[in-house]
């Protein structure tokens, strides 16, 4: 599991954690029953105050996304992922606000941002089937 | 004070005043440090972050106000603190002439609680060598030295006066994994002064400014985030000054493009905008960096206008 930290675009350090573990889940990479590092360990990975890792763990345990056994370490929760389509929507209108914001910016409107994706997405599929 | 403050906060300093001839290096100073926390001093050269540590160590004594580390006085009681304590100052005065191990056995007769095990795990992990003199150590080496014997006997209260001020990164990720760890042990408290402001937001759980002697801000870290915000803002006509914006410590930009740091809520601030016909175009929250600097030259522009 590897995490980043910015100082610079103005999340909360906890929030950064709390959101990428999200994601790692969300996307698989985390999968039930899996082991997080301990809290001590993380903070010296990351060079960051363990109470900020305790406080994101915390947070993920609320959420049930995560679950601590007794003297025994943190892990994702066997439920399997507990993020709704509903969560996993959510990490994803973060990216699109910002999408949207920068095409307002450059003066594209929604219809030619739309078209963009599309052509985007197409070029995607072209590349997946070369491979 | 009772004895339950004395449990939870390890540093209670209260109204402290310090004089040296005219200049007032600390003025009517309160500070109160919880326990298991990492307490950020920030402020500038002179500022008085390192007079204020000296005093915490009892090598100096408060002209008016109180000093009580562990609830204890340290003028009255030196070696009650001192044994709790571990210090690394910023010049780290070492004694030169000794060798590595000579200076881990001279520091451990002062500790009852040397714990000779982790001394010799510290030593190996900052690749010391245990018969080089201290004075042939380079910089970083030094501070590590300075590091280890602060560290030894898993002080209470650990203080760390500007640790990594001149050092290369690798060393100073070395004093932040010691940072981590003593606050990570159960119960343990770090107090350190910096004016690397990226490292003090990693880190810190509280941060206090202190400016000329004066706390000017002491506040949990998020907090002091969740108040400040920054702003930028379009005007429809170009500006050869910024905007008056209430809260706002410190503008940047030319023509039509301004961008303030502002202590203040960001719906505040929008609205304050929208008054002036300004278009906001970015917003967000600044780093500690920015607020610190905001508030060091709102300060300077305040005291000029006096």
């Amino acid at each position: 599991m590897r995490l980043h930290i910015s100082l610079d675009d103005g999340v909360p350090i906890y929030l950064q954690i709390v959101n990428q573990i999200k994601y790692l889940v969300a996307s698989g990479r985390l999968g039930p029953g899996d082991e997080l590092p301990p809290i001590r360990v993380l903070a010296e990975q990351l060079l960051i105050n363990p109470n900020t890792v305790a406080r994101a763990y915390r947070e993920l345990e609320t959420a049930g996304i995560l679950t601590k056994r007794r003297g025994a370490g943190t892990y994702v929760s066997d439920k399997g992922s507990p993020l709704t389509r509903r969560e996993r929507a959510r990490i994803l209108e973060g990216r699109a606000d910002a999408l949207l914001v920068e095409a307002q910016q450059l003066n594209f409107d929604l219809e030619e941002l739309t078209q963009l994706i599309r052509k985007r997405a197409q070029q995607f599929t072209k590349e997946d089937r070369k491979r | 004070m009772s004895s339950s403050d004395k449990s939870e906060h390890p540093v209670q300093v209260e109204g402290l005043t310090r004089r040296f001839g005219k200049t007032v290096a600390l003025d009517n100073v309160d500070l109160a440090v919880r326990r298991g926390l990492v307490f950020g001093l920030v402020g500038e050269n002179g500022a008085g972050k390192t007079t204020l540590i000296k005093h915490l160590l009892g090598l100096l004594k408060p002209q008016t106000g109180k000093v009580r580390v562990f609830g204890l006085d340290p003028i009255e009681k030196p070696e009650e603190v001192l044994g709790e304590i571990g210090y690394l100052s910023e010049n780290r005065d070492l004694p030169t002439w000794m060798r590595v191990r000579e200076l881990m056995l001279y520091t451990q007769a002062f500790y009852p609680k040397w714990d000779e095990a982790f001394a010799e795990d510290l030593r190996e992990t900052f690749e010391l060598d245990p018969s080089a003199r201290i004075r042939s150590l380079s910089r970083g080496q030094r501070a590590k030295a300075g590091l280890l014997v602060a560290l030894a006997h898993r002080p209470a209260l650990l203080l760390l006066d500007e640790p990594s001020s001149g050092l290369d990164p690798v060393v100073r990720r070395d004093i932040l994994t010691a940072i981590i760890r003593t606050v990570a042990e159960e119960g343990r408290t770090v107090l350190f002064s910096s004016h690397l402001l990226d490292e003090v937001e990693r880190v810190a759980d509280h941060v206090a400014m202190i400016h000329k002697g004066k706390i000017t801000l002491s506040a949990p870290l998020d907090e002091i985030k969740e108040r400040h915000c920054r702003i930028t803002l379009r005007f429809s006509e170009s500006r050869t000054a910024p905007p008056e914006l209430a809260g706002a410590l410190w503008w940047e930009g030319r023509g039509q493009e301004w961008t303030a740091v502002c202590d203040g809520r960001l719906d505040a601030l929008k609205q304050q905008a929208a008054e002036m016909s300004a278009e906001v175009v970015e917003e967000g929250v600044p780093t500690l960096e920015e607020i610190f600097v905001g508030r060091v030259k709102t300060g300077r522009a305040a005291s000029r206008e006096v």
